[in-house]
Protein backbone atom coordinates (compact mmCIF):
# COMPACT_ATOMS: atom_id res chain seq x y z
CA UNK A 1 0.00 0.00 0.00
CA UNK A 2 3.04 2.56 -0.54
CA UNK A 3 0.89 4.25 -3.10
CA UNK A 4 -2.07 4.89 -0.94
CA UNK A 5 -3.36 8.21 -1.02
CA UNK A 6 -5.89 10.24 1.72
CA UNK A 7 -8.55 10.17 -1.18
CA UNK A 8 -8.46 6.50 -1.52
CA UNK A 9 -10.71 5.28 1.27
CA UNK A 10 -10.62 2.28 3.38
CA UNK A 11 -13.68 0.87 4.75
CA UNK A 12 -13.51 2.34 8.64
CA UNK A 13 -11.59 5.33 7.72
CA UNK A 14 -8.22 2.48 8.19
CA UNK A 15 -5.24 3.94 7.16
CA UNK A 16 -2.80 0.73 5.67
CA UNK A 17 0.13 2.22 7.30
CA UNK A 18 1.47 3.38 10.78
CA UNK A 19 3.36 6.11 11.91
CA UNK A 20 0.69 8.38 9.74
CA UNK A 21 1.29 11.13 12.90
CA UNK A 22 4.57 12.30 11.51
CA UNK A 23 2.72 13.82 8.06
CA UNK A 24 0.92 15.72 10.20
CA UNK A 25 2.11 19.23 12.11
CA UNK A 26 0.77 20.32 14.72
CA UNK A 27 3.25 23.04 15.47
CA UNK A 28 0.69 25.28 14.47
CA UNK A 29 -1.77 24.90 17.21
CA UNK A 30 0.80 26.38 19.71
CA UNK A 31 -0.28 29.78 21.04
CA UNK A 32 2.84 29.97 23.39
CA UNK A 33 6.50 28.78 22.65
CA UNK A 34 9.25 27.09 24.32
CA UNK A 35 12.65 29.35 24.54
CA UNK A 36 15.79 27.10 25.67
CA UNK A 37 18.80 28.01 27.26
CA UNK A 38 21.40 25.96 25.67
CA UNK A 39 24.53 27.74 28.00
CA UNK A 40 22.61 27.27 30.51
CA UNK A 41 21.66 23.54 30.15
CA UNK A 42 22.48 20.79 32.68
CA UNK A 43 21.92 18.20 30.13
CA UNK A 44 19.21 16.21 32.60
CA UNK A 45 16.84 15.17 30.33
CA UNK A 46 14.22 15.50 32.37
CA UNK A 47 12.47 17.85 29.65
CA UNK A 48 13.07 15.12 27.01
CA UNK A 49 11.50 12.45 29.56
CA UNK A 50 8.66 14.88 30.51
CA UNK A 51 7.59 16.23 26.50
CA UNK A 52 4.41 14.11 25.06
CA UNK A 53 4.54 15.28 21.50
CA UNK A 54 8.45 14.12 22.20
CA UNK A 55 9.34 17.48 20.27
CA UNK A 56 12.77 17.43 22.44
CA UNK A 57 15.24 16.70 19.94
CA UNK A 58 18.38 14.61 21.39
CA UNK A 59 21.18 13.25 19.80
CA UNK A 60 24.62 11.56 21.35
CA UNK A 61 22.34 12.09 24.60
CA UNK A 62 22.25 16.07 24.72
CA UNK A 63 19.58 18.05 24.15
CA UNK A 64 19.99 19.73 21.32
CA UNK A 65 16.72 21.61 20.23
CA UNK A 66 12.72 21.69 20.60
CA UNK A 67 11.09 20.68 16.97
CA UNK A 68 8.76 23.25 16.60
CA UNK A 69 7.00 21.51 13.89
CA UNK A 70 5.13 19.37 16.21
CA UNK A 71 5.92 21.52 20.02
CA UNK A 72 2.29 22.22 21.07
CA UNK A 73 3.40 24.70 23.34
CA UNK A 74 1.64 23.18 26.35
CA UNK A 75 4.44 24.09 28.56
CA UNK A 76 5.29 20.78 30.43
CA UNK A 77 9.00 21.24 29.65
CA UNK A 78 9.11 24.84 31.25
CA UNK A 79 7.17 23.45 34.10
CA UNK A 80 9.21 21.07 34.35
CA UNK A 81 13.03 22.09 33.80
CA UNK A 82 14.50 22.06 37.48
CA UNK A 83 16.71 24.48 36.30
CA UNK A 84 14.41 27.28 34.85
CA UNK A 85 16.75 26.81 31.11
CA UNK A 86 12.91 26.58 29.06
CA UNK A 87 10.40 29.68 29.18
CA UNK A 88 7.76 30.12 27.63
CA UNK A 89 7.13 33.26 25.30
CA UNK A 90 4.99 34.53 22.93
CA UNK A 91 5.01 32.36 19.11
CA UNK B 1 -13.32 -27.31 22.98
CA UNK B 2 -16.10 -30.22 23.10
CA UNK B 3 -18.48 -31.81 20.38
CA UNK B 4 -21.65 -31.89 21.01
CA UNK B 5 -22.95 -34.23 17.29
CA UNK B 6 -26.25 -34.68 18.04
CA UNK B 7 -29.19 -32.11 17.32
CA UNK B 8 -31.27 -31.50 19.98
CA UNK B 9 -34.96 -30.39 21.22
CA UNK B 10 -34.82 -29.14 24.26
CA UNK B 11 -37.16 -27.04 26.64
CA UNK B 12 -35.03 -23.94 27.19
CA UNK B 13 -35.32 -20.09 28.58
CA UNK B 14 -34.21 -17.38 25.71
CA UNK B 15 -30.86 -16.73 27.18
CA UNK B 16 -30.16 -20.81 27.53
CA UNK B 17 -30.86 -20.35 23.88
CA UNK B 18 -28.38 -17.54 22.80
CA UNK B 19 -25.59 -18.66 25.52
CA UNK B 20 -25.60 -21.94 23.72
CA UNK B 21 -25.49 -20.52 20.27
CA UNK B 22 -22.38 -18.53 21.27
CA UNK B 23 -20.97 -21.44 22.79
CA UNK B 24 -21.24 -23.36 19.98
CA UNK B 25 -19.57 -20.20 17.89
CA UNK B 26 -16.88 -20.32 20.63
CA UNK B 27 -15.97 -16.62 20.22
CA UNK B 28 -11.87 -15.58 20.57
CA UNK B 29 -13.27 -12.96 22.90
CA UNK B 30 -16.50 -12.55 25.39
CA UNK B 31 -17.38 -8.71 26.59
CA UNK B 32 -19.11 -9.73 30.21
CA UNK B 33 -21.00 -7.35 32.19
CA UNK B 34 -24.33 -8.12 33.56
CA UNK B 35 -27.63 -6.40 33.46
CA UNK B 36 -31.11 -7.58 34.18
CA UNK B 37 -32.48 -9.45 32.27
CA UNK B 38 -30.04 -10.41 29.90
CA UNK B 39 -27.66 -11.28 32.92
CA UNK B 40 -28.28 -15.20 32.48
CA UNK B 41 -26.68 -14.97 28.77
CA UNK B 42 -22.98 -14.55 29.94
CA UNK B 43 -23.20 -16.43 33.24
CA UNK B 44 -24.49 -19.48 30.98
CA UNK B 45 -21.44 -18.94 29.25
CA UNK B 46 -19.15 -18.11 31.99
CA UNK B 47 -20.32 -21.89 33.09
CA UNK B 48 -19.13 -23.33 30.01
CA UNK B 49 -15.84 -21.57 29.94
CA UNK B 50 -15.26 -22.73 33.58
CA UNK B 51 -15.80 -26.19 32.33
CA UNK B 52 -13.41 -25.73 29.42
CA UNK B 53 -16.34 -26.01 26.44
CA UNK B 54 -14.67 -23.15 24.55
CA UNK B 55 -11.19 -21.70 23.70
CA UNK B 56 -13.10 -18.11 24.55
CA UNK B 57 -11.51 -15.39 26.75
CA UNK B 58 -13.82 -13.62 28.96
CA UNK B 59 -13.03 -10.42 29.39
CA UNK B 60 -15.07 -9.09 33.16
CA UNK B 61 -14.90 -5.20 32.14
CA UNK B 62 -16.17 -2.31 34.62
CA UNK B 63 -18.83 -1.11 32.73
CA UNK B 64 -20.76 -1.41 29.51
CA UNK B 65 -18.80 1.30 28.17
CA UNK B 66 -16.19 -0.47 28.57
CA UNK B 67 -17.60 -3.50 27.39
CA UNK B 68 -18.22 -2.17 23.99
CA UNK B 69 -14.32 -0.58 24.12
CA UNK B 70 -13.12 -4.07 24.63
CA UNK B 71 -15.20 -5.49 21.94
CA UNK B 72 -13.76 -2.85 19.60
CA UNK B 73 -10.43 -3.09 20.47
CA UNK B 74 -10.76 -6.94 19.86
CA UNK B 75 -12.19 -6.61 17.10
CA UNK B 76 -9.73 -4.26 15.27
CA UNK B 77 -7.18 -6.97 16.64
CA UNK B 78 -8.73 -9.45 14.43
CA UNK B 79 -10.63 -11.52 17.33
CA UNK B 80 -14.20 -12.85 16.68
CA UNK B 81 -15.76 -10.95 19.39
CA UNK B 82 -19.16 -11.33 20.93
CA UNK B 83 -21.09 -9.57 24.33
CA UNK B 84 -24.78 -9.17 25.21
CA UNK B 85 -26.54 -6.04 27.33
CA UNK B 86 -29.71 -4.58 28.28
CA UNK B 87 -31.71 -1.43 28.29
CA UNK B 88 -29.30 0.76 30.80
CA UNK B 89 -26.18 -1.08 29.44
CA UNK B 90 -27.06 -0.24 25.95
CA UNK B 91 -27.63 3.26 26.88
CA UNK B 92 -23.98 3.50 28.53
CA UNK B 93 -22.91 1.90 25.52
CA UNK B 94 -24.31 4.54 23.40
CA UNK B 95 -21.10 6.49 21.94
CA UNK B 96 -18.87 3.35 21.59
CA UNK B 97 -21.92 1.41 19.27
CA UNK B 98 -20.88 4.60 16.81
CA UNK B 99 -17.17 3.93 17.35
CA UNK B 100 -18.09 0.31 16.54
CA UNK B 101 -20.00 0.76 13.13
CA UNK B 102 -17.88 3.86 12.16
CA UNK B 103 -14.60 1.57 11.84
CA UNK B 104 -16.21 -1.20 10.41
CA UNK B 105 -16.04 -3.07 12.99
CA UNK B 106 -17.85 -7.09 12.73
CA UNK B 107 -19.08 -7.37 16.61
CA UNK B 108 -22.26 -9.75 17.23
CA UNK B 109 -23.92 -8.42 20.11
CA UNK B 110 -27.07 -9.66 22.24
CA UNK B 111 -29.77 -7.24 23.24
CA UNK B 112 -32.37 -8.09 25.51
CA UNK B 113 -35.00 -5.71 25.25
CA UNK B 114 -35.79 -3.85 28.53
CA UNK B 115 -37.72 -0.59 29.31
CA UNK B 116 -35.42 2.50 29.85
CA UNK B 117 -35.77 4.28 33.47
CA UNK B 118 -37.08 6.25 35.20
CA UNK B 119 -39.39 5.22 36.49
CA UNK B 120 -37.25 2.64 37.46
CA UNK B 121 -38.21 -0.73 35.31
CA UNK B 122 -36.23 -4.03 34.54
CA UNK B 123 -39.04 -5.27 32.31
CA UNK B 124 -39.96 -5.26 28.50
CA UNK B 125 -39.83 -2.97 25.54
CA UNK B 126 -37.91 -1.99 23.00
CA UNK B 127 -36.74 1.90 24.02
CA UNK B 128 -33.07 0.40 24.65
CA UNK B 129 -32.26 -1.08 20.34
CA UNK B 130 -34.92 2.03 19.16
CA UNK B 131 -32.77 4.89 20.80
CA UNK B 132 -29.95 2.86 19.06
CA UNK B 133 -31.53 2.98 15.72
CA UNK B 134 -29.50 5.57 14.30
CA UNK B 135 -26.24 3.77 15.37
CA UNK B 136 -25.23 1.88 11.97
CA UNK B 137 -25.63 -1.29 14.02
CA UNK B 138 -27.74 -3.92 11.77
CA UNK B 139 -30.83 -4.78 13.65
CA UNK B 140 -32.23 -8.37 14.24
CA UNK B 141 -35.34 -9.55 16.36
CA UNK B 142 -36.34 -12.09 17.45
CA UNK B 143 -39.98 -13.88 18.14
CA UNK B 144 -38.81 -16.38 20.60
CA UNK B 145 -35.67 -18.63 21.96
CA UNK B 146 -35.38 -21.14 18.72
CA UNK B 147 -35.03 -17.32 16.62
CA UNK B 148 -33.11 -15.96 18.95
CA UNK B 149 -30.68 -18.82 18.85
CA UNK B 150 -30.92 -18.76 15.00
CA UNK B 151 -30.39 -14.94 14.41
CA UNK B 152 -27.17 -14.97 17.05
CA UNK B 153 -25.79 -17.51 14.71
CA UNK B 154 -26.63 -15.83 11.73
CA UNK B 155 -25.09 -12.59 13.18
CA UNK B 156 -22.04 -13.66 13.49
CA UNK B 157 -21.48 -14.81 9.30
CA UNK B 158 -23.65 -11.17 8.37
CA UNK B 159 -20.76 -9.13 10.58
CA UNK B 160 -17.84 -10.71 8.85
CA UNK B 161 -18.76 -10.35 5.80
CA UNK B 162 -16.32 -8.45 3.63
CA UNK B 163 -19.05 -6.37 1.92
CA UNK B 164 -20.71 -5.46 5.42
CA UNK B 165 -18.04 -5.36 7.97
CA UNK B 166 -20.84 -3.81 10.59
CA UNK B 167 -21.53 -5.05 13.91
CA UNK B 168 -24.67 -6.85 14.44
CA UNK B 169 -27.87 -6.40 17.66
CA UNK B 170 -29.97 -9.54 17.88
CA UNK B 171 -32.87 -8.63 19.80
CA UNK B 172 -35.28 -10.47 22.03
CA UNK B 173 -38.02 -9.37 24.68
CA UNK B 174 -36.55 -9.07 27.93
CA UNK B 175 -38.33 -11.79 30.69
CA UNK B 176 -41.19 -12.72 28.04
CA UNK B 177 -38.68 -14.49 26.15
CA UNK B 178 -35.35 -13.81 27.97
CA UNK B 179 -36.72 -16.15 31.03
CA UNK B 180 -39.83 -17.83 29.13
CA UNK B 181 -39.11 -21.70 28.69
CA UNK B 182 -39.82 -23.08 25.59
CA UNK B 183 -38.70 -25.40 22.70
CA UNK B 184 -35.88 -24.85 20.83
CA UNK B 185 -33.58 -26.96 18.48
CA UNK B 186 -30.23 -26.77 18.55
CA UNK B 187 -28.08 -27.62 15.49
CA UNK B 188 -25.17 -30.18 15.88
CA UNK B 189 -21.82 -28.34 16.59
CA UNK B 190 -20.12 -29.41 14.02
CA UNK B 191 -22.82 -27.78 11.58
CA UNK B 192 -22.39 -24.49 13.46
CA UNK B 193 -18.61 -24.88 13.72
CA UNK B 194 -18.67 -25.18 9.86
CA UNK B 195 -21.42 -22.63 9.40
CA UNK B 196 -19.61 -19.90 11.09
CA UNK B 197 -16.02 -20.48 10.35
CA UNK B 198 -12.98 -18.98 11.05
CA UNK B 199 -12.82 -14.95 11.14
CA UNK B 200 -10.65 -13.99 8.13
CA UNK B 201 -10.04 -10.20 9.67
CA UNK B 202 -9.56 -6.87 6.88
CA UNK B 203 -6.50 -5.31 7.96
CA UNK B 204 -6.26 -6.52 11.78
CA UNK B 205 -3.99 -4.69 14.26
CA UNK B 206 -1.98 -8.04 15.42
CA UNK B 207 -1.17 -8.17 11.71
CA UNK B 208 2.27 -6.72 12.06
CA UNK B 209 3.96 -7.00 8.94
CA UNK B 210 1.60 -4.94 7.62
CA UNK B 211 1.12 -2.55 10.27
CA UNK B 212 -2.23 -0.25 9.95
CA UNK B 213 -4.16 3.05 11.55
CA UNK B 214 -6.89 2.79 13.09
CA UNK B 215 -9.73 5.52 14.07
CA UNK B 216 -7.65 8.93 12.78
CA UNK B 217 -8.80 12.26 12.75
CA UNK B 218 -10.65 13.22 9.71
CA UNK B 219 -11.74 16.62 9.39
CA UNK B 220 -12.64 19.71 7.43
CA UNK B 221 -10.68 18.61 4.70
CA UNK B 222 -11.01 15.66 4.68
CA UNK B 223 -12.87 13.14 4.08
CA UNK B 224 -15.65 12.29 6.79
CA UNK B 225 -18.56 12.70 4.72
CA UNK B 226 -17.52 9.89 1.77
CA UNK B 227 -16.77 7.43 4.87
CA UNK B 228 -20.21 8.07 5.98
CA UNK B 229 -22.23 7.26 2.40
CA UNK B 230 -19.45 3.94 2.20
CA UNK B 231 -20.85 3.18 6.01
CA UNK B 232 -24.66 3.77 4.44
CA UNK B 233 -23.68 1.32 1.27
CA UNK B 234 -22.61 -1.29 2.81
CA UNK B 235 -25.86 -1.39 5.23
CA UNK B 236 -27.76 -1.53 1.66
CA UNK B 237 -25.35 -4.00 0.87
CA UNK B 238 -25.98 -6.00 3.95
CA UNK B 239 -29.58 -6.54 2.54
CA UNK B 240 -28.80 -9.37 0.51
CA UNK B 241 -25.57 -10.13 2.49
CA UNK B 242 -28.30 -11.21 4.96
CA UNK B 243 -30.94 -13.08 2.75
CA UNK B 244 -28.04 -14.86 1.28
CA UNK B 245 -26.80 -16.10 4.80
CA UNK B 246 -30.36 -17.00 5.49
CA UNK B 247 -30.19 -19.22 2.82
CA UNK B 248 -27.02 -20.94 3.69
CA UNK B 249 -28.70 -21.53 7.65
CA UNK B 250 -31.07 -22.71 6.01
CA UNK B 251 -29.71 -25.79 5.00
CA UNK B 252 -28.11 -26.83 8.21
CA UNK B 253 -31.09 -26.07 10.58
CA UNK B 254 -34.52 -26.36 8.43
CA UNK B 255 -35.96 -22.93 8.96
CA UNK B 256 -35.83 -20.69 6.76
CA UNK B 257 -35.43 -16.75 7.28
CA UNK B 258 -36.24 -13.36 5.43
CA UNK B 259 -36.68 -9.76 6.07
CA UNK B 260 -39.87 -10.18 7.94
CA UNK B 261 -42.49 -13.51 8.21
CA UNK B 262 -46.05 -12.95 6.35
CA UNK B 263 -48.60 -14.43 8.29
CA UNK B 264 -52.18 -14.68 6.68
CA UNK B 265 -51.33 -11.89 4.68
CA UNK B 266 -52.16 -12.76 0.96
CA UNK B 267 -55.83 -12.04 1.17
CA UNK B 268 -55.96 -9.92 4.02
CA UNK B 269 -57.93 -6.54 4.24
CA UNK B 270 -56.11 -5.69 7.34
CA UNK B 271 -52.95 -6.71 8.60
CA UNK B 272 -50.86 -5.54 12.19
CA UNK B 273 -46.91 -5.04 11.69
CA UNK B 274 -44.94 -5.79 15.03
CA UNK B 275 -41.37 -7.13 16.12
CA UNK B 276 -40.48 -9.70 18.31
CA UNK B 277 -42.52 -12.18 21.17
CA UNK B 278 -45.79 -9.58 20.49
CA UNK B 279 -46.27 -11.85 16.77
CA UNK B 280 -47.03 -14.87 18.55
CA UNK B 281 -50.23 -13.12 20.62
CA UNK B 282 -51.07 -11.77 17.45
CA UNK B 283 -50.72 -14.53 15.36
CA UNK B 284 -53.01 -16.51 17.97
CA UNK B 285 -55.28 -13.82 17.55
CA UNK B 286 -55.22 -13.87 13.79
CA UNK B 287 -56.14 -17.39 13.51
CA UNK B 288 -59.28 -16.91 16.26
CA UNK B 289 -60.32 -14.07 13.65
CA UNK B 290 -60.01 -15.82 10.57
CA UNK B 291 -61.30 -19.13 12.01
CA UNK B 292 -65.05 -16.00 11.93
CA UNK B 293 -64.04 -15.17 8.36
CA UNK B 294 -62.33 -11.87 9.21
CA UNK B 295 -59.54 -11.15 6.84
CA UNK B 296 -56.65 -10.16 9.13
CA UNK B 297 -52.91 -11.23 8.97
CA UNK B 298 -49.64 -10.29 10.27
CA UNK B 299 -46.44 -8.72 9.53
CA UNK B 300 -43.51 -9.96 11.92
CA UNK B 301 -40.78 -7.56 10.86
CA UNK B 302 -36.63 -9.41 11.85
CA UNK B 303 -34.82 -6.97 9.97
CA UNK B 304 -35.43 -3.76 11.20
CA UNK B 305 -31.15 -2.10 10.32
CA UNK B 306 -31.14 -2.24 7.06
CA UNK B 307 -34.86 -1.44 6.68
CA UNK B 308 -36.24 -3.40 4.03
CA UNK B 309 -38.61 -0.31 2.36
CA UNK B 310 -39.18 -1.78 -0.68
CA UNK B 311 -40.26 -5.94 0.31
CA UNK B 312 -42.46 -4.16 3.12
CA UNK B 313 -44.21 -2.07 0.54
CA UNK B 314 -44.68 -5.18 -2.04
CA UNK B 315 -46.13 -7.12 1.37
CA UNK B 316 -48.68 -4.25 2.73
CA UNK B 317 -49.42 -2.51 -0.41
CA UNK B 318 -52.88 -4.53 -0.92
CA UNK B 319 -54.29 -3.99 2.31
CA UNK B 320 -56.53 -1.38 3.51
CA UNK B 321 -55.61 -0.85 6.64
CA UNK B 322 -52.13 -1.29 8.54
CA UNK B 323 -51.99 -0.97 12.43
CA UNK B 324 -47.95 -0.82 13.08
CA UNK B 325 -47.15 -2.04 16.96
CA UNK B 326 -44.74 0.07 18.86
CA UNK B 327 -43.01 -1.26 21.95
CA UNK B 328 -41.33 2.23 22.40
CA UNK B 329 -42.41 5.87 21.67
CA UNK B 330 -40.07 8.60 20.12
CA UNK B 331 -42.03 11.07 22.57
CA UNK B 332 -43.26 14.22 21.47
CA UNK B 333 -43.97 12.46 18.21
CA UNK B 334 -44.74 8.65 17.50
CA UNK B 335 -43.70 5.06 17.30
CA UNK B 336 -40.48 4.35 15.58
CA UNK B 337 -41.89 1.43 13.81
CA UNK B 338 -44.98 3.28 12.86
CA UNK B 339 -43.13 6.44 11.47
CA UNK B 340 -41.03 4.05 9.43
CA UNK B 341 -43.58 1.80 8.44
CA UNK B 342 -45.95 5.07 7.11
CA UNK B 343 -43.19 7.22 5.49
CA UNK B 344 -42.50 4.10 3.22
CA UNK B 345 -46.00 3.55 2.24
CA UNK B 346 -46.40 7.28 1.15
CA UNK B 347 -45.43 6.85 -2.22
CA UNK B 348 -47.46 4.29 -3.07
CA UNK B 349 -50.65 5.65 -5.56
CA UNK B 350 -52.96 4.22 -3.41
CA UNK B 351 -52.18 3.06 -0.10
CA UNK B 352 -53.44 1.50 3.22
CA UNK B 353 -54.46 3.86 6.20
CA UNK B 354 -51.93 2.82 8.55
CA UNK B 355 -52.28 3.63 12.13
CA UNK B 356 -50.06 3.39 15.27
CA UNK B 357 -50.49 1.64 18.80
CA UNK B 358 -48.01 2.22 21.50
CA UNK B 359 -48.36 -1.11 23.70
CA UNK B 360 -46.27 -2.98 26.62
CA UNK B 361 -44.31 -0.27 28.06
CA UNK B 362 -42.26 -1.64 30.81
CA UNK B 363 -43.04 -4.92 30.12
CA UNK B 364 -46.89 -4.35 30.31
CA UNK B 365 -48.69 -7.30 29.28
CA UNK B 366 -49.87 -7.68 25.68
CA UNK B 367 -53.01 -9.31 25.39
CA UNK B 368 -55.34 -11.31 23.60
CA UNK B 369 -57.93 -8.71 24.05
CA UNK B 370 -55.24 -5.58 23.18
CA UNK B 371 -54.65 -7.55 19.64
CA UNK B 372 -58.55 -8.22 19.04
CA UNK B 373 -59.02 -4.21 19.47
CA UNK B 374 -56.40 -3.29 17.30
CA UNK B 375 -57.77 -5.80 14.52
CA UNK B 376 -61.71 -4.50 15.91
CA UNK B 377 -60.26 -0.90 15.02
CA UNK B 378 -58.26 -1.58 11.65
CA UNK B 379 -61.96 -3.50 10.22
CA UNK B 380 -63.63 -0.26 11.20
CA UNK B 381 -61.00 1.75 8.90
CA UNK B 382 -61.27 -0.63 6.26
CA UNK B 383 -64.87 -0.38 6.30
CA UNK B 384 -65.80 3.29 6.76
CA UNK B 385 -62.33 4.40 5.19
CA UNK B 386 -62.08 6.51 7.89
CA UNK B 387 -59.62 7.26 10.73
CA UNK B 388 -60.59 8.26 14.12
CA UNK B 389 -57.34 8.20 15.49
CA UNK B 390 -53.89 7.26 14.07
CA UNK B 391 -52.22 7.09 17.33
CA UNK B 392 -53.18 5.45 20.44
CA UNK B 393 -52.38 3.46 23.33
CA UNK B 394 -53.21 -0.61 23.50
CA UNK B 395 -53.59 -2.03 27.72
CA UNK B 396 -53.80 1.43 29.21
CA UNK B 397 -55.10 1.62 32.72
CA UNK B 398 -57.36 4.48 33.38
CA UNK B 399 -55.95 7.16 35.98
CA UNK B 400 -56.03 10.56 37.46
CA UNK B 401 -53.07 12.38 36.89
CA UNK B 402 -51.95 15.24 38.77
CA UNK B 403 -50.50 18.16 37.09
Amino acid sequence: MKDWQANKLMPGAIIPKSGTAREYKTGGWRSKAPKWNEEKCKQCLICWISCPEGAILVKDGKVRGIDMDYCKGCGICATECPFDVIKMVEG
Amino acid sequence: MKIMSKKRIVATTGNGAVAEAMRQINPDILSIYPITPQTAIVEGFSKFAANGLVDTECVTVESEHSSMSNCIGASAAGARVMTATSSQGLALMHEMLYIASGMRLPIAMFNVNRALSAPINIHCDHSDSMGARDTSWIQLYSEDAQEAYDNTIQAIRIAENRKVLLPVMVNMDGFIISHGIQKAEFIEDEKVKNFVGEREPFMPLLDIDNPVTYGPFDGLGGFFMEHKKNQADAMERAKSVILEVADEFAKISGRKYGFFEEYMLDDAEVAIVTLNSSAGTTRHVVDELRAKGVPVGLLKLRVFRPFPAEELVNALKHLKAVAVLDRALSFGSVGPLFSEVKATLFDLEVRPKVINFIYGLGGREYTLQDAKRAFDVLMDVAKTGKVKKTFDYLGLKEVEVLT
